[in-house]
């Protein structure tokens, strides 16, 4: 059952990292986030800090080290993977997919968590199916393979099993990797349409700062173990980009939003 | 139908249906001859086939490589471990196996050692990322294993080496209706965890991370693939011996045939492409019209490694 609530993903206190010999190593701590459907939310930081662990530990690949995570309301502790399939999705980095799947049989697979055992879709299905392939715009190469492919209709594809989920969060690491200034663009609109017309949160990782501060409504920083949330406004006002990479090289322009390389 | 036709001893096709529909032959002689031994080993040929396959594909999907089969991954020499120390060991250990026994022990034997190698592959691939790692364990318990049965060997009486080598070339003739009874226990118990395990087959096209945002529970849908690979794999090998080829062949040559990779679509005609290929391949292993009767082992490998590099050359890589 879903409960209405105005947060469709919320954190208290949250510390994630990675458990090594039974030590428990943390990488970003004290993540206090609240996430309101129809929000695009671009999460930024430099290699290493931490942007992959977040994501995985609120898509629940991973257990957090300390705090919580709620979804719709629910601790996410308590909600079983197969509940937690139908309300959060996700796109990842590691392709290690079956490429001898057709688009449509990948996409196809993000409806399994309302299916039967055996799997079996139903017209509702097709519809979500359908409707996804349609705002991803991938729908003219359906019966292609995925191996014939490339990077951007993956990538689109792989976007639209995560819409097929229709989950109320979709996360999404590192989409924009690959992918050159068009599709780029192309594809942060795409993202951007998708959360404001069906009301999906969107979190997404990204080193595309300077498109994603035009396209975000919010976003995240991780820097040094401390995340920073707020919109693209705020966070230039308070000159969180300025320092978040080493100064020796890049330095950002606040007037245009832009970061520039020292010659 | 042709497999039970062909043999050493050539016997009409007229004749072959009259006996099949309970009718009498021309000759008695051949009445035995179809339903006592070309009957069972066609229903052998077409039953291992199929469960070889499958466990071949089986393995594809859950390693995530196109080079996995239950062959490749050590299962088969598992068994074959199994196999020989029961057949090569129980002398030393001073048991003597009832005739009647002989069947489950031997099934037994190669059962738990293909699960028992199965579950050392598992844990290794659940600490190790590199499923080219996982196939070089795979390889390394092979040889494991081939170095345990040699010891065996070299402390084992003559007859029973003979009757370990002899399993080891594999046979799909010497099952009597009894043991094709114990056989196709196993193959159907085998083939309800597969299609209990198609959904989360599908899911785990995408990779573990995926199909646990899918929902699937990874421990319990990985230990229900193993117990289906090695209840199909195991209990052929322990009946027919060490069969080569099917299991990594067949899923390829599907795949070739039919554009999906759906496991609903796939399972059906997998097992179907399994139990025709081996029935061929007992074809040209009983070369008929003639007195041989070649090691099915031999053949398998015969046209199962062409096939692969065949497909290798022509599509440059195989996936899964």
């Amino acid at each position: 059952m879903k409960r209405t609530t105005t947060h469709t993903l919320r954190t208290k206190k949250l510390s994630v990292g990675y458990t090594s010999k039974n030590q428990k190593v943390a990488i970003v701590t004290d993540i206090t986030i609240a996430l309101k459907p129809g929000e695009l939310i671009g999460l930024v930081g430099i290699n290493g800090s931490g942007k992959s662990t977040l994501l995985r530990t609120l898509a629940g690949l991973q257990e957090p080290l300390d705090g919580e995570i709620e979804l719709m309301g629910q601790e996410i502790k308590t909600v079983s993977t197969s509940e937690l399939a139908q309300q959060l999705s996700v796109v990842l980095t590691n392709q290690d997919l079956s490429k001898n799947l057709t688009v449509l049989e990948l996409v196809s697979l993000g409806r399994q968590p309302y299916a039967n055992w055996l799997g079996n879709i139903t017209k509702e299905d097709t519809k979500h199916i359908q409707e996804a392939l349609k705002a991803t715009d991938c729908d003219s190469f359906q019966d292609k393979k995925c191996y014939a492919l490339s990077d951007g209709q993956l990538q689109r594809v792989l976007i639209a099993r995560a819409l097929a989920q229709d989950p109320a969060v979709m996360i999404l690491d590192e989409p924009l990797s690959h992918l050159d200034l068009h599709h780029k663009a192309a594809l942060l609109k795409l993202i951007k349409q998708i959360a404001q017309s069906q009301g999906k949160t969107i979190l997404f990782s990204t080193h595309d700062i300077e498109h994603s501060l035009a396209l975000c409504d919010r976003m995240l920083v991780l820097k040094k173990g401390i995340s920073t949330m707020g919109t693209p406004q705020e966070l230039m006002d308070i000159g969180v980009f300025d320092t978040l990479f080493p100064s020796q090289h890049i330095t950002f322009n606040k007037e245009n939003g832009r970061f520039s390389i020292d010659k | 139908m042709g497999n039970i036709a062909l043999g050493s001893v050539a016997i009409p096709l007229g004749d072959i249906i009259d006996t099949l529909t309970g009718g009498s032959p021309s000759k008695s002689a051949w009445k035995y001859i179809i339903l006592d031994y070309r009957l069972p080993k066609a229903v052998t040929a077409a039953l291992a086939g199929s469960a070889l396959a499958i466990s071949g594909l089986l393995m594809q999907t859950l390693f995530r490589n196109p080079l996995a089969g239950p062959f490749v991954l050590g299962i088969s020499s598992g068994a074959s471990l199994g196999v020989a120390i029961l057949i090569l060991g129980s002398s030393l250990l001073g048991i003597t196996l009832g005739a009647a026994m002989g069947n489950w022990a031997l099934i037994l034997a190669a059962s738990s050692g293909s699960f028992g190698v199965l579950l050392m592959v598992i844990a290794a691939a659940t600490r190790i990322k590199d499923t080219m790692a996982l196939l070089i364990i795979g390889l390394m318990v092979g040889s494991l294993t081939a170095a345990v049965v040699s010891v065996l060997a070299y402390f084992s009486k003559a007859e029973e080496l003979q009757r370990y080598i002899f399993w080891s070339f594999g046979s799909l003739g010497n099952l009597s209706w009894q043991a094709l009874a114990i056989l196709s226990l196993c193959w159907s118990l085998g083939l309800i965890l597969t299609i209990a395990s198609l959904k989360s087959l599908n899911a785990l096209l995408l990779g573990d991370a995926y199909a646990k945002t899918l929902g699937v529970n990874l421990n319990r849908s990985r230990l229900s693939i193993i117990l289906a690979t090695s209840l199909l794999a195991g209990s052929v090998t322990a009946f027919t011996g060490p069969i080569a080829f099917i299991g990594l062949a067949v899923p390829h040559l599907v795949r070739q045939v039919i554009p999906a990779a759906n496991h609903r679509v796939l399972v059906p005609a997998v097992l179907l492409g399994g139990a025709i290929l081996l029935l061929l391949c007992d074809i040209i292993a009983s070369v008929p019209f003639s007195e041989y009767t070649l090691p099915i082992n031999a053949i398998t490998a015969l046209v199962g490694a062409p096939v692969v590099i065949w497909l290798l050359v022509r599509k440059r890589k195989l996936i899964f």
